[in-house]
């Protein structure tokens, strides 16, 4: 087994016990890289010359028993809408082409002060449009367990990164279902905190009210001791929410026992795969054997959340993406000498069509005469799905489904269907609009390829979701598999 | 019906600072119309006692002492525009 496919605390008991360097580390990352990124396609910029300094100047600490850090010395990568101080930030776009962020992202200097190292930046649907990863403007990520299917997305190469071996862990973002979808689709578990928990301060901005930045590993308690470095309030973002931050491992060997689960049907209905609803049956017959106690619910407005997930994502995106107008940054197209068709040629060839449709969408859903009909409708019925998993969530402790209702689809299967690509967020979206923290972690195969299971809490308790996750995944082997490349 | 015209599209994109050409104004007409005749089924929901919900969380307007403190310097601010003359940003002519 490869170091980098070990857990975080025996990594740190062998670099603590000097039986291995960070300089290992980061070769072994950068080995890997080099050996299967030609296929994966998980990166866009390395930062190689930074890390070897940077993972020369941890192991110089070492050897003066200077271990500090919470992530001392592990390799992890950086979904490409993160911005990065003096690394090239793309959001996989070409108007961004050129941008080399003056400042660092809050996440970013979390992840510095626990001394991790960054291995580079990671592939994504064009600003985080998309669930597929084809909709980057570079190119297309794939699915480590099978190269000729999408990792998913929009924080594909994030997924994909961590399920070929090349990281210990990234970060992504999720707006709709961003980390949780390639999450599932690669097998691996990822992690979107409440809304407000972690810091948007540099991140760039897609759907403000609904973006968030979470963790991707391998298993659940890596996953809980990144979000430990990265959450907490900022005075950068004013959305930033200022509520005591719990230690998120402290339960994880609590077990589940008497704790009440909670089942959507609309989750395990139609629309979802008869072998995605088995792999969901068969894991909460683990956790019942284990003590929890679960029951069928309903969540009525779920069907509706993808309309009024992409009318409000669209409006909001809109509106944050008219920056982009090639004044300040970016890559400038000026053919015409004219402010307004600078303006126009500038983000015509800077952005996809994916992107266009959306800021499309949104301008129509906000301009005069359609704004009651589209986006205040749209915000009404988001009241509706908050007050729903409200309801379930002050009877029940976790909401248990799938994370996505297929496997990972073929490359080029949806692309030029919108509609088809957009609910493949059908499970993950509502969590999105009601703010809620949820996880993605492994619960078997169907086709040879991972599925994901769904675990949904109240808000700003990530603590339950992790101690439920880590009781399911430590009496299973899912976790344990490997894409064999 | 059509939910949303070729014209209405061509104006949408001229609104968002985006050209179109004849081609790619068919394409996004026919795509944009399905996707908010999808949109459309929320008026199956009755929402007439609805408040619209723009942010799950309980917000408060968040203040801060106006304080002068360091922040980028002009070159940082100037290091990815495009153009630029005597420390500032430069763009096409506003005015004719």
């Amino acid at each position: 087994m490869s170091i980098l496919e070990e857990s975080f605390s025996s990594v740190h008991k062998k670099l603590e016990n000097k039986e291995i360097k960070v300089s290992e580390l980061v070769d072994a990352s950068y080995n890997r890289i080099n050996e299967v990124d030609d296929k994966v396609k998980a990166f866009l910029t390395l930062n190689e010359e930074q890390a070897r300094a940077h993972a020369k100047t941890l192991d110089e600490a070492i050897a003066e028993d200077r271990i500090n850090g919470m992530l001392f010395g592990l390799p992890g990568g950086i979904k490409d809408n993160i911005v990065t101080k003096n690394l090239r930030t793309t959001c996989a776009s070409q108007l961004l082409d050129n941008f080399i962020p003056v400042y660092d992202a809050t996440v970013v200097e979390g992840l510095q002060q626990a001394s991790s190292i960054n291995i580079g930046k990671l592939n994504m649907d064009e600003f985080a449009m998309g669930s597929s990863n084809e909709n980057s403007s570079y190119k297309v990520t794939r699915n480590p367990w099978d190269i000729d299917r999408v990792p998913g997305g929009s924080s594909g190469g994030s997924a994909a990164s961590v399920a070929a071996g090349e990281v210990m862990f990234s970060l992504g973002s999720d707006t709709g279902g961003s980390i949780r979808e390639p999450a599932a689709y690669c097998g691996v578990v990822g992690m979107k905190p409440t809304y407000g928990r972690v810091s948007r301060f540099g991140l760039v901005a897609f759907a403000s009210s609904l973006d968030q930045v979470g963790p991707l590993t391998r298993t659940v308690e890596d996953n809980a001791r990144v979000l430990q470095e990265i959450a907490g309030h900022c005075e950068k973002d004013s959305t930033s929410a200022d509520v005591e931050l719990p230690d998120f491992s402290a339960d994880l060997q609590k077990g589940v026992k008497g704790l009440k689960i909670a089942v959507p049907k609309e989750y395990i209905g139609e629309g979802v795969k008869p072998e995605i609803k088995d792999k969901v049956m068969d894991a909460l017959k683990v956790l019942e054997s284990q003590g929890a106690t679960w029951e069928e619910v309903s969540l009525p407005h779920s069907k509706y959340a993808v309309a009024a997930y992409y009318l409000l994502s669209s409006s909001e995106a809109s509106a944050n993406l008219s920056r982009f107008d090639g004044v300040r940054f970016g890559v400038r197209h000026d053919s015409s000498q004219n402010l307004i068709e600078m303006y126009k040629e500038t983000r015509s060839k800077g952005f996809g069509d994916e992107v266009k449709r959306r800021i499309m969408l949104g301008t129509f859903a906000l301009s005069s005469g359609y704004y009651d009909a589209y986006y205040k409708k749209a915000q009404q019925v988001r009241h509706l799905i908050k007050n729903d998993f409200d309801d379930v969530l002050s009877k029940y402790d976790v909401i248990i489904g799938p994370t996505a209702p297929t496997v990972a689809f073929k490359v080029g299967e949806q692309i030029d269907d919108p509609l088809t690509m957009y609910a493949n967020d059908i499970l993950t979206i509502p969590v999105n609009l009601a703010g809620v923290p949820a996880i993605s972690v492994p619960c078997g195969f169907s086709e040879n390829m991972p599925v994901g299971l769904q675990i949904i809490a109240s808000p700003f308790d990530e603590k339950t979701i992790y101690q439920v996750a880590h009781s399911y995944e430590q009496a299973t082997e899912h976790h344990k598999a490997k894409a064999e490349l | 019906m059509d939910k949303i015209t070729k014209e209405q599209v061509k104006h949408v994109a001229h609104l968002a600072r985006l050209s179109v050409s004849e081609e790619e104004a068919d394409r996004f007409t026919e795509q944009l119309d399905k996707i908010i005749e999808f949109a459309e089924q929320l008026n199956e929901v009755d929402t007439d006692h609805i408040s619209p919900t723009s942010h799950v969380l309980d917000i408060h307007n968040v203040l801060r002492e106006d304080k002068t403190a360091p922040s980028l310097d002009r070159e940082e601010a100037l290091r990815n525009a495009p153009d630029q003359e005597d420390g500032q940003v430069k763009v096409p002519s506003v005015l004719e």
